[in-house]
């Protein structure tokens, strides 16, 4: 029998636009060498992301991201009046693989939400989509979308 | 007096599904323990056991984290808006 849920996670993706993608990318190397945060606004159904909010890292940490509560406040209410919802964050390694840490994973604050990573270890930056419910960590495909 | 909260995605199934409420309180602390009452399914996602504030939660007064402010104990006006948002925390640590 296949649990529904289970089937929904594997259904699930990710959709950033190439210019999202950039601007994500862009956010974590001007942070470096502290881990750089921000908010992705966008479709909760379809899990296509109109909005990168790159947000202050007020941890100012080079292995730890705390996205600035006053920067979210003024994300979700942008992205309401555009008719969004907030429906992921992004972070970066800056030494590390682009997977969810144990850090990552225990403070995961919504299952519902798309969790991207962007690893700087490499020259080149990778970045990852990952769901994380109940602690079980699934990666999701991320297009770019049309 | 009457004071609309408005409520993150993940809290809102158990508050009727409705993006915001009202409640009634004078000071963030009552209008958050009102709103435990009126939506039981709300209760310990907000406060702790001892009545603070959880630290994965964020909760403004308008424009400001009421942490900032005078915490809980901070007084609401019946033109002000409360807002509560999960703490987005984490890092390769």
């Amino acid at each position: 029998m296949v649990d529904p849920e289970a089937e929904q996670r594997s259904d699930s993706q990710l959709v950033l636009p190439a210019a999202l993608q950039a601007e994500v990318v862009a956010h974590c190397l001007a942070a470096f060498p502290e881990e750089g945060c921000g908010l992705l606004g966008g479709d909760p159904t379809t899990g296509v992301v109109r909005r990168c909010y790159p947000t202050r890292n007020v941890a100012a940490s080079s292995c730890l991201y705390t996205v600035d509560p006053r920067e979210y406040l003024r994300a979700d209410r942008d992205a309401e009046q555009r008719g969004l919802s907030i429906i992921g964050v992004f972070h970066s390694h800056t030494h590390t693989d682009p997977y969810p840490s144990p850090t990552d994973v225990a403070q995961a604050p919504d299952p519902s939400w798309h969790y991207v990573l962007v690893s700087l270890r490499d020259e080149l930056a990778s970045l990852r989509s990952y769901r994380i419910v109940e602690g079980v960590i699934t990666e999701e495909p991320v297009e770019p979308g049309s | 007096m009457s004071v609309e909260v408005r409520l993150p995605t993940l809290l809102r199934p158990a508050a009727g599904g409705a993006p915001s409420t009202s409640v009634e309180g004078a000071t963030v602390g009552e209008v958050l323990r009102a709103l435990e009452v009126a939506h039981p399914g709300l209760a310990g996602q907000v406060l702790t056991a001892d009545g603070e504030l959880h630290k994965f939660v964020n909760v403004y007064l308008n424009d400001d984290d009421v942490r900032y402010l005078d915490r809980l104990d901070t007084k609401v006006g019946a033109d002000d808006v409360v807002s509560i948002l999960p703490a987005v925390a984490g890092g390769a640590a």
